[in-house]
């Protein structure tokens, strides 16, 4: 046999994956619910502690620096662990999937705090000072002027950092989430044969390739022409 | 005599260890275009932006169209609607057209309707003679058409004193003079202005009385021929004869 058929053989086993597809796919939808639930939920909630951080509450800004710097810091592998393995002390069991679910959230709400953040200090002082002697309230000014501009300037960042962590949900593994990547490791141990991890790298790109180029339309729709 | 529409006494204005404001007192009559210059760091912009609190002085009292702008239960936002203000870098929204600009406020704090608004607006940019470019963006338009929408801005909310930070200091000199054509058409309806600037040659034709700021004082203060032509304390006098060698 050539080497080039083995490697085929190995790696590309028509019947090894056909008889394995089903649960790959099943894996995809998992890994869609997942992914789809920690970017809602994650940039909402960084979102929200940017528009909480710009009330200017200094207490408050901390708690939220230091909420954020602790996700930022923290390899979300071990958030996810000490999540699973360690909420239980305090009576609160969450699933694999939950707890992959919360942990990558609480990752994206930290490092998407950021970015909104930076773009809405960025926001040049004067259109707020323009806003505000208007008479537009702080509330008016935010949404109505500062946002939309911030928010244009932060959809580069925080498309790159959405794909970067929702890859993450590949982690869940780790506490038996029947993602692509658990469903294609129990295929490979149950067939002892790679296959199915090529067939979950395939569904990885065909999943993750259209969402990289609709961030990149979504980049390129939202520059306005300064 | 009518109440003036904008009343300073003893405005102080401190930033951190930087004494800027020390103890100004001002007084401006309806209909008055009242010029300021002065160096810089004279406290002229700090002045301006504590009279609609854009600046919080740090004492003394600033009372416009008879509301007190200091006090607590003041409504800020609605005082604000009153007192039109012009910024040296324009600050129009990027995002919005110049339609779009003018509008904002009369939806948000005058609350207009859209159409309302939309007619209003118009009307604005009718004044200074940019009704055609309603629908452009600020990036399209040339730095003395964003001024002038600016001031559009403004002017639509039907303010009782406009305040002029150096409007024209960020315009290449041959935009200058459309800008200072829609004050000139501003005074002549009657608004009352406060204008920050170092265009001397408008001020001598147009202002009531020109103020000398140095040091955050005023040192003087007088009709225009005075001020320019002969000027009482050294420091103007030197200040006029610096601005003037140019």
């Amino acid at each position: 046999m050539s080497s080039w058929s083995r490697f085929t053989e190995t790696f590309f086993n028509g019947p090894v994956m056909a008889r394995y597809l089903p649960d790959i796919l099943a894996g995809v939808v998992v890994t869609i619910e997942l992914a789809a639930l920690v970017v809602v939920t994650g940039i909402v909630a960084g979102l929200v502690l940017a528009l909480l951080r710009s009330l200017g509450v200094r207490p408050l800004t901390w708690l939220i620096v230091g909420v954020v710097d602790l996700f930022r810091s923290l390899p979300p592998l071990v958030v996810i662990v000490l999540v699973y393995f360690g909420l239980p002390s305090i009576d609160l069991s969450p699933s694999g999937f939950v707890s992959t679910w919360l942990s990558l959230a609480l990752v994206l709400m930290a490092f998407s705090e950021e970015i909104f953040w930076a773009g809405i200090t960025s926001v040049p002082k004067g259109q707020w000072e323009a806003a505000r002697s208007t008479g537009l309230s702080f509330r008016q000014a935010l949404l109505s002027v500062v946002l939309p501009q911030a928010l244009r300037l932060t959809i580069p960042p925080l498309t790159n950092r959405t794909i970067a962590i929702t890859k993450g949900t590949a982690l869940g593994t780790v506490v038996a989430v029947t993602e692509i990547l658990g469903q294609a490791s129990s295929a490979m141990s149950n067939s002892y044969n790679p296959s199915p991890l090529m067939l979950g790298a395939a569904a990885y790109l065909v999943l993750f390739f259209p969402v990289v180029v609709a961030g990149r339309w979504i980049e390129t729709r939202f520059a306005w022409k300064r | 005599m009518s109440r003036p529409i904008v009343e300073a006494r003893g405005l102080h204005k401190h930033f951190g260890a930087v004494h800027v404001l020390r103890g100004i007192d001002l007084s401006v009559a309806e209909r008055e275009l009242v010029f300021v210059i002065g160096p810089s760091g004279s406290g002229k912009s700090t002045l301006l932006r504590c009279l609609n609190r854009l600046e919080e002085p740090s004492s003394g009292s600033v009372v416009v169209d008879g509301i007190d702008m200091l006090a607590p239960r003041t409504d800020l936002n609605q005082a604000r609607q009153r007192i039109g203000m012009v910024f040296q870098s324009f600050n129009l929204y990027p995002h919005m057209t110049a339609l779009g600009n003018v509008t904002l406020a009369l939806r948000k704090v005058a609350g207009k309707s859209r159409a309302d608004a939309e007619a209003l607006g118009k009307a604005a940019l009718e004044r200074v003679g940019l009704a055609d470019r309603a629908g452009h963006m600020p990036g399209e338009l040339s730095g003395g058409q964003q001024q002038r929408v600016a001031i559009a801005r403004a002017i639509a909310l039907e303010p009782r004193v406009m305040l002029f930070d150096e409007p024209t200091s960020a315009l290449d000199p041959e935009l200058v003079g459309s800008v200072l054509a829609v004050m000139r058409s501003l005074r002549e309806s009657g608004m009352t202005m406060l204008v920050v600037s170092h265009e001397m040659g408008f001020a001598r034709k147009a202002a009531d009385r020109v103020l000398f700021m140095d040091g955050g004082v005023i040192v003087e203060q007088g009709p225009p021929a005075v001020i320019f032509e002969r000027p009482v304390h050294d420091r103007t006098r030197a200040f006029i004869s610096q601005i003037q060698r140019h």
